[in-house]
C-alpha cells in the first residue's frame, strides 16, 4: 500500500523538483530526488510568457463560464423534466436517452461546429459542452429526494416554478451542486483536446493545448525561444517544461484534498444510476 | 382531453415548458443533427457547399476503407490495446479494492485511498509529458533498468514501435488504478457485515472470506463493469494516445480513433472517415449487445 501511495505520488514530486531545477543543470537531463541547484529562473520564464499567461485566462475562463452555465442549464432541464404533469414528458425523455446511445461522432460533430460558427471561436468550449444526459440523471435523482412539502409551501405562497426552483430546490441542493461543478470544473481544466481540433488562433488557446504543443510537439512560445538563446537550447528545456506543467496543475492539487470528498460522492451516484 | 385543452394547458405550464425546451433544442443540434450528418457517409460531401448537394456515391467510401491496409492496421493497433487493457488491466482496479478492503487501519486505509485517486484529475497533457519524459534518454525507466542490470544500454521506448501499447497500459495503469476501484470500494462496503461475522463463527479463513463473500458480493458490478469494457473494445483513450504518439512510432500506434482524426481532420477527407465512425458504431453496438447478452447467460446479471 505504501508502494501504491509512492508510485502515485513521485510523478508529482518528480515534476516539482525538475522545476526548481535550475536551466543549466537541467539541460545536463533530469534529477530523481532533489533539485541539483535550487533554482526559480524557469518559473520567472514562464510566469514572462505571454502566450502561457494567456492560455492560462483562457483557461480560467473556461473553467468559471463553462462550469457555471453547465451547471445551471442541466440543472433547469432536469428539474423540469422531473415534474410528472409535464406535458409531453415521455417523448422528451425518449429524445433524450437516444442522445445516450447515438452520437454523431467526431467529423459531423466537427462539421456542425464549422457550420455553426463555433470553430476558432471562445464559445466551442462553452455551448456544445452545456448539457449532458449523465448529469441531468444525477440532477433529477437528487432533487427528487428533496421533500415535497417545502416545494408545496412555497407553491401555496405563490412561488412560480422558476421561483421554487431558484429559492427552494437550489438551495437545498447544494451537494449535487458542488460534485456536479467540480467535475465540470475539471474537465474544463484539463481539457486539451478541443482546443487542437477547434481552435486556430494562438490567443484563444487555453493552457493545456499550449503544454501538449510544448511537451508532445515540442515546438516553442516566444519566451521560451529567448530564454533558449540565453541559455542556449535547442530544446525547450526541461526545467521550463516541468515549470510549466507545474503551474497548470497546480490549482487541482491545491483544491484537491478539500474537493476529493464531493469527487467520490459524485461517483457513487453515478453508479447506481448508471 | 379535447385539442384545444392540451393547448391550453401546455400555455398554462409555460414556465415548466420554458425550462426543458431549450434542453430539447440544444439536444437536436448538438446530437441529432451530426448523427443525421452521418449519411455524408454515402456522399462525396464538400464542405464549401450544402450537404444535400453533394452526390450519392452508395458504398464507395466503405468498399475503399476496407481495402486500405491503414485501417486494417488500426483495427489491429486498437484491438491489441484494448485486449492488453481488458485482461491484464481490467483485473488490477478489483485486486486493489480487495487489498485496500484487508486494511483494518480505518484513517491509513482513507488516505492511501485519497492519494490513490489522485492521478485521475491529473490532464494526460501532464502525465503524458511525465511519461514521455521517464521512457526518453536518461530517463527514470532506463535508469532503473540499467540499475538493476535488466538491460545493458539504453532503449528509446517511445520511439519503438514494439513498445507503445505496453507504454499505453502501464501509464494508463498507474493514472486510472486507483480511481476505477472507486466502484468496487462502493460495492464491497455495500455487503452486509452479518455474513463477515458468521463465517468468522463457522471458522472461515481470511482468504476464504474474500473469496466467498467480498468477492461474490461484488459479481454483479463485475459484470456490469465488464460488459461496458467489452463493449469499449474499439474505442481508445484519445487523450492518451494522442499525448504519447509520434512519426516514430505511430505504426503501432495509430487506433481507430486516431486514424479517424488523421483522415477526417488532417487530410480532409469527411466522407470517407463519417464512413469508418458509422460503420464503428455500428459494431460497437453489436459488441455491447452480445456482450450483454453472454453475461446474461453466464452470471444472471446484465444492463438491459
Amino acid at each position: 500500500m505504501l508502494a501504491v501511495c509512492f508510485v502515485t505520488l513521485y510523478p508529482m514530486w518528480f515534476v516539482f523538483v525538475n522545476s526548481l531545477n535550475s536551466p543549466e543543470q537541467a539541460l545536463l537531463g533530469t534529477t530523481n530526488w532533489l533539485p541539483k541547484e535550487w533554482s526559480l529562473a524557469s518559473y520567472r520564464v514562464v510566469f514572462d510568457d505571454r502566450n502561457l499567461m494567456n492560455g492560462f485566462f483562457i483557461s480560467t475562463m473556461r473553467t468559471l463560464i463553462g462550469t457555471s452555465t453547465h451547471v445551471l442549464f442541466t440543472a433547469i432541464v432536469a428539474y423540469g423534466m422531473n415534474k410528472t404533469h409535464l406535458i409531453g414528458r415521455k417523448v422528451y425523455m425518449k429524445i433524450a436517452l437516444i442522445t445516450m446511445l447515438f452520437s454523431g461522432g467526431l467529423i459531423p460533430t466537427f462539421l456542425l461546429m464549422v457550420k455553426l460558427g463555433l470553430y476558432n471561436h471562445f464559445l466551442v468550449f462553452i455551448i456544445p459542452g452545456l448539457y449532458t444526459f449523465f448529469n441531468m440523471v444525477i440532477f433529477m435523482s437528487f432533487f427528487r429526494t428533496i421533500p415535497d412539502n417545502l416545494e408545496e409551501a412555497a407553491r401555496v405562497d405563490g412561488a412560480s416554478d422558476y421561483g421554487v426552483l431558484f429559492r427552494i430546490v437550489l438551495p437545498n441542493s447544494k451537494a449535487v451542486l458542488a460534485t456536479i461543478s467540480l467535475f465540470s470544473a475539471v474537465y474544463h481544466w484539463n481539457d486539451y483536446y478541443q482546443g487542437v481540433i477547434y481552435i486556430r488562433s494562438q490567443e484563444l488557446l487555453p493552457l493545456q493545448t499550449i503544454l501538449y504543443k510544448i511537451i508532445a510537439e515540442n515546438s516553442m512560445t516566444f519566451m521560451q525561444q529567448q530564454a533558449m538563446e540565453q541559455f542556449g537550447a535547442r530544446l525547450p528545456s526541461n526545467s521550463i517544461k516541468f515549470a510549466s506543467m507545474m503551474v497548470a496543475t497546480l490549482p487541482i492539487l491545491l483544491v484537491y484534498p478539500f474537493i476529493q470528498r464531493y469527487l467520490v460522492k459524485g461517483v457513487m451516484i453515478g453508479a447506481i444510476k448508471g | 382531453m379535447s385539442k384545444t385543452g392540451r393547448i391550453k394547458a401546455f400555455v398554462k405550464q409555460w414556465q415548466l415548458q420554458s425550462m426543458v425546451i431549450p434542453g430539447i433544442v440544444w439536444m437536436f443540434i448538438f446530437c441529432y443533427i451530426p448523427m443525421f450528418w452521418l449519411i455524408i457517409a454515402f456522399m462525396d460531401y464538400n464542405i464549401a457547399k450544402p450537404m444535400l448537394e453533394s452526390p450519392f456515391v452508395g458504398l464507395k467510401h466503405f468498399e475503399e476503407f476496407l481495402a486500405d491496409e491503414r485501417f486494417w492496421r488500426s483495427i489491429r493497433n486498437t484491438l491489441g490495446m484494448s485486449t492488453i487493457k481488458l485482461v491484464l488491466g481490467f483485473p488490477i482496479p478489483i485486486l486493489f479494492a480487495l487489498l485496500l478492503n484487508e486494511i483494518r487501519q480505518v484513517r491509513f486505509k482513507r488516505t492511501v485511498q485519497t492519494i490513490s485517486y489522485l492521478p485521475h484529475f491529473i490532464a494526460w497533457t501532464i502525465f503524458g509529458g511525465i511519461t514521455l519524459n521517464w521512457l526518453g534518454e536518461g530517463g527514470v525507466v532506463n535508469q532503473l533498468m540499467m540499475g538493476l542490470g535488466l538491460q545493458d544500454r539504453e532503449i528509446l521506448y517511445i520511439s519503438d514501435p514494439k513498445y507503445f501499447w505496453w507504454i499505453v497500459y502501464f501509464s494508463d495503469t498507474l493514472k486510472e488504478t486507483g480511481w476505477s476501484a472507486i466502484i468496487y470500494i462502493a460495492a464491497i462496503s455495500g455487503i452486509d457485515p452479518a455474513l463477515y461475522e458468521a463465517a468468522e463463527i463457522d471458522g472461515a479463513s481470511r482468504w476464504q472470506r474474500m473469496w466467498h463473500i467480498t468477492i461474490q458480493g461484488i459479481r454483479p458490478t463485475i459484470a456490469i463493469l465488464f460488459i461496458l469494457a467489452v463493449s469499449g473494445l474499439l474505442g481508445s483513450n484519445f487523450d492518451q494516445i494522442f499525448m504519447l504518439k509520434n512519426n516514430m512510432n505511430l505504426k503501432m500506434a495509430e487506433s481507430l480513433d486516431l486514424y479517424i482524426y488523421n483522415m477526417g481532420l488532417v487530410s480532409g477527407r469527411h466522407s470517407f472517415s463519417t464512413a469508418v465512425l458509422f460503420a464503428r458504431s455500428i459494431v460497437a453496438l453489436a459488441l455491447l449487445l452480445l456482450a450483454n447478452q453472454a453475461s446474461k447467460r453466464l452470471t444472471g446479471e446484465g444492463i438491459f
